[in-house]
């Protein structure tokens, strides 16, 4: 079973969200990288890049496939995970650590409450599952 | 453990060095006449532009060296004239030796592509009849040879596309793509501005009418849709999604890479697409899978016929070809000359030796060959869009993969038993996915081989998964760190003593 921690909120599109007042750290699930297989490399956005919510913000590259990651929360990228250049298998091996990839400054923190928390995270990547 | 491979056995590889490590000081493989005139190159060549490294770690070679390594090499390579080659979505069929035959005819393989054109007659004739055949398989109202493969067609037809909206006064910024199609598609339409937006699949596996209908505004420009889709479906409700489209000023782009699907037996034209491509080296059997070359011939409507590439081969009163350059809203050229004109050779070749029945046997052979592996392993692997399918079949390794066995171990194991490799891991709606193509140039021989070949696997998964773990076994190469290749790539070999 996919490792889900209780304290961060989700996307349906598998990205994490850790909020801090208004700043979010995002990164992709442990769910997610595992599905991907091995990261081989990270697209990020520039510091200072605006998106809104759901918009594509970078890519992630696996053995496998590129997939697209999306804004949990619209806003600007105030820091990027820059060392996921040299080392892409941060991603796999900590997801929600050393795998971050962008920290936002939240526009509008009232799109918080439209994010899963675990619980619902968890039902949601069952449901898929059994399609 | 039970012999269960059949088909392939064991025979000697010789170990093979690089060119690099098996050159020896002097050999040479040419053997020139003496020096008869007064050597000048410092005269002729600036001073900084020589090398003075003497080529260092070029390797020096006899003719025999190079000739043993390229054959040797080439045997450790399997093509479709080695066996089944099911490579799912890239319909690598049998390319029948007389169209390779034809295309080396002298006045094909030799003719200048600018040659004046009344010089040129068979060569614009073969364009013409090609461009003709194309545009009835179709049921469309004309056909542009240039683009030079699959993605290239798309390009073009997008732009046209976003040309004749232009013309319209409304352009617009979207275009809708199922989560089922080509994977070059959404790449096709942003490199033509426009923003991509991913339309569900349903349970069957065809576009989700309400998504559709739901996303389908005065701002969206296109649908593309690849039908039949990467689930190998044929779009059931294609005559209604073409209505939302256009019902909205919409317009449908089809990627016809899975034509051999429904040539002879159901015409794009008919069931309401506007633009859309083919893939003759797919379809129409020319060689390709060494890097082709391919041709991605580009169909469409009378309304956007305008907006086709120029030059256009056009039939003069008596009778000649011309080439028109007169088209005022085409969209220019996408290529040089006439695209890749030996392919477009095999594909007339191809199309006129079958005939329209020919070809429609073709087709419904790629069909039941599909389905009929499809029913034999439906009790052995998962097929997670079930029922019919066109020309390609999905599993999944979901019953395996309890066995810690993966989509790639599977594949890999398939090597062993004398198979190509399935797609895998594509589409990307199916976690697992194994996708297999027949093609119609399997006999039932070889269709029992295979079914056969993914049982045993199956089997082996449950006993030994180790075995496909770290198959294949039996190739001169195993396998490969694909991870450490794309993180850390070697790009350029190094003498020895300059490796980093």
């Amino acid at each position: 079973m996919a490792n889900i921690p209780e304290d961060l909120n989700y996307t349906k599109d598998h990205e994490w969200v850790r909020v801090e007042e208004k700043r979010a750290t995002v990164g992709i699930t442990d769910h997610a990288q595992n599905q991907l297989g091995d990261v081989v490399y990270v697209e990020l956005p520039k510091v200072g890049d605006t998106f809104e919510v759901a918009e594509p913000f970078g890519s992630v590259e696996s053995v496998k496939a590129v997939s697209e990651i999306y804004m949990p929360l619209g806003g600007t990228v105030a820091e990027v995970n820059d060392s996921l250049n040299d080392s892409p298998e941060q991603v796999n091996d900590d997801p929600y650590g050393d795998g971050w990839m962008i920290v936002i400054e939240i526009e509008n923190l009232s799109q918080v409450d439209s994010l899963l928390n675990a619980a619902e995270y968890e039902d949601y990547i069952k449901e898929e599952g059994a399609e | 453990m039970k012999n269960r491979i059949k088909k392939a056995t064991t025979h000697t590889v010789q170990n093979e060095g690089l060119l690099f490590e098996v050159s020896r000081p002097g050999r040479t493989g040419y053997s020139l006449s003496q020096l008869d005139v007064p050597e000048q190159t410092e005269e002729m060549i600036e001073r900084r532009l020589l090398r003075d490294d003497d080529l260092a770690g070029m390797p020096e070679l006899s003719e025999v060296d190079v000739v043993r390594h390229f054959t040797r090499l080439s045997t450790w390579n399997y093509g479709v004239d080695t066996g089944m080659y099911p490579l799912g979505s890239c319909t690598m069929k049998y390319n029948p030796r007389l169209n390779e035959r034809i295309a080396r005819l002298d006045g094909f393989a030799g003719l200048h592509p600018l040659t004046p054109a009344p010089l040129a007659q068979g060569a614009l004739e073969v364009i013409r009849r090609l461009e003709e055949c194309l545009t009835r398989i179709t049921g469309l109202h004309a056909v542009s040879l240039q683009p030079a493969a699959g993605a290239q067609g798309e390009m073009t037809g997008i732009m046209m596309i976003r040309q004749a909206l232009a013309d319209r006064g409304d352009p617009r910024k979207k275009v809708l793509i199922p989560d089922s199609a080509h994977g070059t598609n959404p790449a096709s339409a942003i490199i033509c501005g426009y923003t991509v937006h991913t339309v569900r699949s349903n349970a069957e596996g065809g576009t989700d009418l309400a998504s559709l209908r739901e996303m389908m505004t005065e701002d969206v420009a296109a649908l593309m849709l690849t039908n039949p889709n990467t689930l190998g479906k044929f779009e059931r409700n294609i005559e209604e999604v073409c209505r939302i489209v256009h019902q909205h000023g919409g317009m449908v782009y089809m990627d016809g890479a899975n034509m051999n699907a429904l040539v002879e037996v159901a015409r794009p034209g008919d069931f309401g697409v506007d633009v859309m491509h083919l893939n003759l080296h797919k379809t129409f059997s020319t060689p390709h899978g060494g890097g082709g070359p391919g041709a991605g011939p580009v169909a469409a409507r009378e309304t956007l016929e305008p907006y086709l590439p120029f030059p256009r081969v056009v039939r003069s009163k008596d009778g000649s070809l011309t080439l028109d350059f007169d088209r005022p809203k085409s969209i220019g050229r996408v290529r040089a000359y006439f695209g890749n004109f030996g392919v477009l050779v095999r594909a007339l070749g191809y199309i006129l030796t079958h005939g329209d029945e020919g070809l429609r046997e073709a087709t419904e052979a790629a069909v039941v060959n599909a389905n009929y592996i499809a029913h034999n392993l439906k009790d052995t692997y998962d097929i997670p869009y079930p029922g019919r399918v066109m020309h390609e079949v999905i599993f999944s390794d979901k019953r395996q993969a309890r066995h810690g066995v993966k989509n790639a171990d599977i594949s890999k194991r398939l090597i062993d038993y004398g198979f190509y490799p399935p797609t895998m891991s594509f589409p990307l709606i199916v976690q697992g996915a194994i996708m297999v193509e027949p093609t119609e140039t399997e006999g039932r021989e070889e269709l029992d081989l295979f079914i056969a070949a993914m049982k045993a696997i199956n089997e082996e998964a449950a006993e030994d998964p180790e075995i496909l773990r770290h198959a294949p076994h039996t190739t001169k190469v195993g396998r490969l760190d694909e991870v450490a290749a794309a993180r850390k790539p070697v790009l350029r070999w190094q003498p020895e003593g300059r490796q980093k």
